[in-house]
């Protein structure tokens, strides 16, 4: 894929913990392209939210590093190791970042229309007017209901979905091709949540974005990704476009994840949640970082770490039971 | 938000009574070369240590001068010496307090360790030594308070910081590219100003308090300049033929005082979202 906005290649995330480092996310490879959204699906704990970090060069040190052999290419251009200002020029400007929580991710000092300001003057040199106009357009894009009045109030007299609204006009204030949304709707009620997932979806096909959405919510997945990476014990465990996903789930994580959901047509006695907790980073065995939740699991799968596998030309899996292609 | 403060503000009596005080303290000191009924360095050999009387309302010091007048233009003495010392160890003291919460790790340590050591100075002997060092004078009366309050502002200011920093709205400007400067100024700064403006208001007496004190035991404005310390000073000589003396400018600064801790605690209350009651 020569037209990838953002190309990740090895990313190994890692922990200083009791003298030792200790990967908390375990060689990712992953691509996005222009005007597509790539869907990171995963528990609590299975490093998707870190991946995000990385790219944001956001990784907290110094008790977190990212592993000198990753590699992290923007349009091209190699991230990793880049100095702190070079990082600071591209954070807010090429590369932006929403939050899962909206209610705190706001300054309460700050009126709303400075807040998406700020960043207008700081990376486009905007003065005071200029901002505050291209902020005003910015909110009325992501349609807060008449922007110019709501600009000189503050947060706390937003709603949720409202502030989450003001989130995304602040990340895309100045244009950038790549947007990273961890959980940006998973504190919001659901009625809301459609309608920050339907604005996202607009404003990706209007800048031509690249989307990394990260969720643990696959009802949100199926509405919006066109691609899924799930991730499991800082691994991707499978990855395939989303309606084949949906359809044909080959690892026996993805299989237990989608077997999880609550579904109104189905007795809740069908629910099956997935025994044991994901292991904990330092705790990972020589083989499958799933096998010990598996239900499938053989002898292999405890001595041997499998690879991400291709299975069919669209797909990969981290599984001994799925086969190499013949 | 502000409006919602400021009300709280008023209808508290406790920070009412404060206010006023201050008020009329802060207004005689502006007015006193307009009001003041005598020029206070004037003598007037022939009525010296009057008591009080419609004349002299607080009746005449030993060299005849009068002791309301000179009461007038030494509280613009104290408020000077008191809110310029403020200011500085408030601008300073805030600066390393959020430098060391932001910075934190080693840095944090020695700072909060050098704090600790400045904390265990009694006031008055820490201004005591300053003062003696580099003489009595007012510019050094100013920065030898600042020096002694320099330590409660800094830890004022540390403790939001090092909650602030990792607030979600930090990160998130660090995600837009903000400097580390930005965040600090624009986004940490603004969310302790209140904290650290109640501390203020609460030190400011204590401030006042020891430039009285210094002045007291002759460190602090040489005379004849009034001011509240060095008038009890002068009034002590006399205090069994003429009380008033000593007795009118502590009274001067008991009622300041009560009246910037009255207002700094109706402060802290109004901006404290628990004590809210309406």
């Amino acid at each position: 894929m020569t037209d990838a906005v953002l190309e990740i290649r090895k990313l190994a995330v890692e922990f200083h913990s009791g003298g030792q480092w200790h990967a908390a996310v375990r060689g990712i490879d992953l691509s996005i392209a222009q005007n597509e959204t790539l869907a990171v699906v995963g528990e609590s704990g299975s490093g998707k939210s870190m991946t995000a970090l990385s790219v944001m060069g956001l990784v907290p040190t110094p008790a977190g590093r990212i592993a000198p052999e990753s590699s992290i290419k923007l349009h091209g251009r190699e991230l990793v190791g880049l100095p702190e200002h070079e990082l600071d020029r591209i954070r807010g400007n090429r590369v932006a970042m929403i939050f899962q929580e909206p209610m705190t991710a706001l300054n309460p000092t700050m009126t709303v229309g400075a807040q998406v300001a700020e960043s207008l003057r700081v990376h486009r040199g905007f003065n005071g007017a200029q901002a505050s106009a291209e902020a005003l357009k910015m909110l009325d894009l992501v349609k807060v209901p008449s922007a110019g009045k709501r600009m000189k109030d503050y947060p706390h007299q937003f709603s949720g979905g409202m502030r989450q609204r003001v989130m995304i006009a602040m990340a895309l204030a100045c244009h950038p091709k790549l947007l990273l949304a961890d959980e940006p709707t998973t504190a919001l009620d659901v009625t809301i949540q459609a309608q920050v997932l339907s604005l996202i979806e607009d404003l990706k096909t209007e800048y031509g974005l690249a989307v990394m959405f990260i969720t643990h919510n696959l009802g949100v997945v199926a509405l919006i990704a066109d691609r899924v990476a799930v991730m499991y014990a800082g691994e991707i465990v499978e990855a395939a476009l989303a309606p084949d996903l949906f359809a044909r789930p080959r690892h026996p994580y993805t299989q237990a994840l989608l077997a999880s959901i609550p579904r109104v047509d189905r007795d809740l006695k069908m629910l099956e949640p997935i025994q044991g907790n994901v292991p904990t980073i330092g705790n990972l065995g020589a083989g499958c970082g799933f096998a010990s939740r598996c239900t499938h699991a053989q002898v292999r799968c405890h001595r041997e770490r499998p690879q991400l596998m291709p299975d069919g030309p669209a797909r990969a899996v981290r599984c001994w039971l799925v086969g190499p292609p013949p | 938000m502000t409006a919602g403060l400021i009300r709280r503000f008023w209808v508290n009596p406790t920070s009412l009574t404060g206010a006023l005080v201050v008020a009329a303290v802060v207004l005689a000191a502006i007015l006193a070369p307009w009001i003041s009924p005598f020029d206070p360095l004037e003598q007037d050999i022939a009525a010296r240590l009057t008591g009080p009387s419609p004349a002299h309302f607080l009746g005449t010091d030993t060299f005849g001068r009068d002791v309301l007048s000179r009461l007038m233009h030494a509280a613009r003495i104290s408020l000077v010496i008191g809110v310029a010392s403020i200011a500085i160890a408030m601008a300073m003291g805030s600066a390393i307090g959020i430098a060391a919460g932001y910075i934190g790790g080693k840095f944090d340590a020695c700072v909060t360790g050098l704090l600790d050591v400045l904390l265990s100075f009694p006031t008055l002997l820490l201004g005591l030594m300053v003062v003696a060092m580099m003489g009595p004078s007012m510019d050094n009366l100013i920065l030898a308070i600042a020096l002694t309050e320099l330590a409660p502002f800094a830890r004022v200011a540390r403790a939001p910081t090092i909650a602030l920093k990792d607030r979600e709205f930090v990160e998130a400007g660090r995600a837009l590219g903000f400097s580390d400067m930005r965040l600090v100024v624009v986004h940490i700064v603004p969310n302790l100003l209140s904290e650290v403006v109640v501390v203020a208001s609460l030190w400011l007496a204590t401030a006042i308090r020891t430039e009285s004190s210094l002045s007291f035991i002759g460190l602090g404005i040489k005379p004849p300049t009034p001011t509240w310390g060095g008038m009890i000073r002068e009034g002590f000589e006399n205090i069994m033929d003429a009380p008033w003396l000593a007795v009118a400018p502590s009274v001067a600064i008991l009622v300041t005082v009560l009246g910037l801790s009255l207002m700094g605690d109706g402060l802290r209350d109004a901006l404290d979202p628990k004590g809210q009651r309406d």
